[in-house]
């Protein structure tokens, strides 16, 4: 029964959000987003799992004195203050996004500076990683740095200054070559969604189950 | 999911064709703004809660909202009023579809306002909504999902007969084995991330797959398994998929659920909480498997930098070219959701897969006829001839989704 009605409500559920998705007439016609709501719902609670992993990893992690035990401090006590900033800011404004505020200040001049570095970093990565792919070493690395250099060269307006059809190649290059290949493998993609989904309902697919 | 298959194949068939313009009227004499070609009618394919207004493009709609201000929308209960406006539309637009009880007779007028000028349409009515049992704008959504489902099942009783299947190998898939042994000769963990993918992605239920062949290895070689987490639905998935491989083996007291947390919602949050794991920890493995966005380089490049033999699998088809630049091994797309097919190897699972392949080949010959008539058919239209340019558009219509 561990497995059998897992997979019963699986199929069950699996089978509505099918049989809805053809039928617009009530009480069926809303019913997919009825769900969409309940999984929003029960994903709010799952936060409180979470939460819950979060500290407790790195309270052991602390009161252990693991390797890396100072980064726990860290998280532990800006979840702390965070905690305490939103509380303030609650129970003084009745609104967390209050102007100038502790809770607006963590986020404003802490993770929104962190999250802008993170995503600058990027930048750099981008970089090695191309270094790498575009190492004309073998035939299909050679086709991607010339590709590569036509497209990066023709995008920017010393393409046009070096030779007036190089922009236009970058163009077919992006729009026929490389969407014929994108395009490959997102059909690829939405069959392998179908036959998963329809393994998933049928009950051939279980993993998830564990 | 079948939106996605849809729109695909729509994006697909639609590539290269040509979309004309709209013409902007000609300039109406000053004090002329009406909107005639007035109809109301019952929304197709909807639940019965609206009724869509459609009326020709008054002559003064010219695109300058200094002249044309828009179309009031009026509505009343009875023919000979009292009308309500019930929406207005800036210029340039044409459709309305006003939200009302299902049942409930209504009439329409809609007024021009261009200025001090305004001036109303005739009366359209009485229209009722209704609601429909079948939804005709998607039945090409049920044909393409009932030939799958049809043909799976085939593939499926046939296998389930005997006859061998073939599948191709997948490398990604057999570099498993590699990457975790290589892992537990170094004494070092593997480190296995979900993206930002949810557990309603299917991306993410083909990932679970390959993380509980990930944890039954690392159960049989004694090695740690690190599973950092952005969705606590996918780590409390994750967990009970760890505790059961590492009880198929018999090692469930390898099991720490320290291993398995929840790092943090935040996108590059939880980028920098991968990579100060990878710093720190230096794994011999590292398996990035589900939905990445702009995290994915970030996470797979530090990765490359400790030298951790790396396996990427994703859908997402911005994030591929990141993973095949900077890891050993990349499942694209599809090769991601056949996963749990390969590794187990059931002839049934399998049997899905054929039956897929199938589909593949019947869209395959589908797009190259396609291609042919819709070349044919400009030809023809050039020459005067339309007729096959109509049945290609034709069918280019049945394919995209309403």
């Amino acid at each position: 029964m561990k497995k059998e009605i897992p997979l019963a409500i699986t199929f069950l559920t699996g089978l509505i959000i099918v049989v809805t998705f053809f039928i617009p007439h009530q009480p069926l016609g809303t019913m997919q987003q009825r769900l969409l709501i309940w999984y929003s719902i029960v994903l709010g609670f799952t936060m409180l799992l979470g939460v819950d992993s979060l500290l407790r990893s790195n309270l052991k992690r602390l009161v252990g004195r693991t390797p890396g035990w100072p980064y726990a401090a860290v998280l532990l006590a800006g979840f702390a203050f965070t905690l305490a900033a939103g509380i303030y800011n609650w129970a003084t404004t009745r609104s967390l996004l209050t102007l100038g505020s502790p809770f607006m200040f963590v986020y404003t001049f802490v993770i929104v500076p962190l999250q802008a570095t993170m995503f600058a970093v990027l930048a750099f990565f981008i970089a090695s990683a191309a270094y790498r792919a575009f190492r004309a070493r073998t035939l299909e690395a050679t086709l991607l740095l010339v590709t590569a250099a036509i497209v990066m060269i023709g995008r920017v307006p010393v393409g046009a200054e070096l030779w007036d059809k190089l922009p236009v190649l970058a163009d077919w290059i992006m729009e026929v070559p490389q969407m014929a290949a994108k395009r490959g493998i997102v059909i690829g993609v939405a069959l392998g969604t179908i036959a998963m989904s329809l393994r998933v309902i049928l009950g051939l697919e279980r993993t998830y189950l564990s | 999911m079948n939106r996605i298959a849809l729109g695909a194949i729509a994006l697909v068939l639609t590539a290269g064709l040509a979309g004309a313009a709209p013409e902007a009227p000609p300039a109406a004499p000053p004090g002329e703004a009406s909107a005639a070609g007035l109809t109301a009618v019952d929304t197709p394919n909807d639940e019965g809660r609206s009724i869509t207004v459609t009326w020709a493009r008054s002559p003064r709609d010219i695109g300058d909202a200094a002249v044309f201000k828009g179309y009031q929308i009026l509505r009343a209960d009875h023919a000979d009023g009292p009308f309500a406006e019930v929406g207005f539309v800036i210029g340039g637009k044409t459709e309305f579809r006003d939200n009302v009880a299902e049942g409930a007779a209504h009439w329409y007028r809609v007024r021009a306002v261009a200025g001090s000028d305004s001036s109303e349409t005739g009366t359209a009515g009485p229209v009722r909504a209704s609601a429909q049992w079948f939804d005709a704008g998607r039945s090409n959504v049920l044909i393409v999902t009932v030939l799958l489902a049809f043909l799976m099942i085939w593939y499926i009783e046939r296998a389930k007969k005997g006859e061998e299947l073939f599948i191709r190998k997948i490398h990604g898939l057999d570099a498993i084995d590699e990457a975790v042994g290589r892992s537990t000769e170094l004494g070092k963990p593997v480190l296995f991330s979900f993206g930002l993918g949810e557990i309603k992605d299917i991306v993410t239920v083909a990932a679970l797959s390959i993380l509980r062949q990930v944890a039954v290895r690392c159960a049989q070689h004694g090695t740690e398994l690190l599973v950092p987490n952005w969705d606590p639905l996918v780590m409390a998935a994750a967990q009970e998929t760890i505790q059961q491989a590492y009880s198929e083996p018999g090692r469930p007291d390898l099991y720490k659920e320290g291993n398995v947390s929840f790092l943090t919602s935040d996108q590059f949050g939880y980028a920098a909480g991968v990579d100060g794991m990878m710093i720190r920890q230096k794994p011999g493995a590292v398996f990035f498997m589900g939905y990445f966005y702009a995290e994915a380089l970030l996470m797979s490049e530090t990765g490359h930098s400790v030298g951790a033999i790396q396996i990427a699998g994703t859908t997402a088809v911005t994030q591929l070219p990141f993973f095949i630049a900077s890891c050993d091994y990349t499942l694209i797309g599809e090769e991601m959701l056949a996963a749990s097919c390969y590794l187990k190897r059931d002839p049934q699972l399998l049997g899905s897969i054929k039956g897929e392949d199938f589909v593949k080949a019947i869209l395959i010959v589908g797009f190259a006829a396609l291609a042919v008539v819709g070349t044919a058919g400009a030809l023809l239209a050039g020459a005067g001839r339309p007729w096959l340019s109509g049945v290609f558009q034709a069918i280019i219509q049945w394919f995209v989704t309403a």
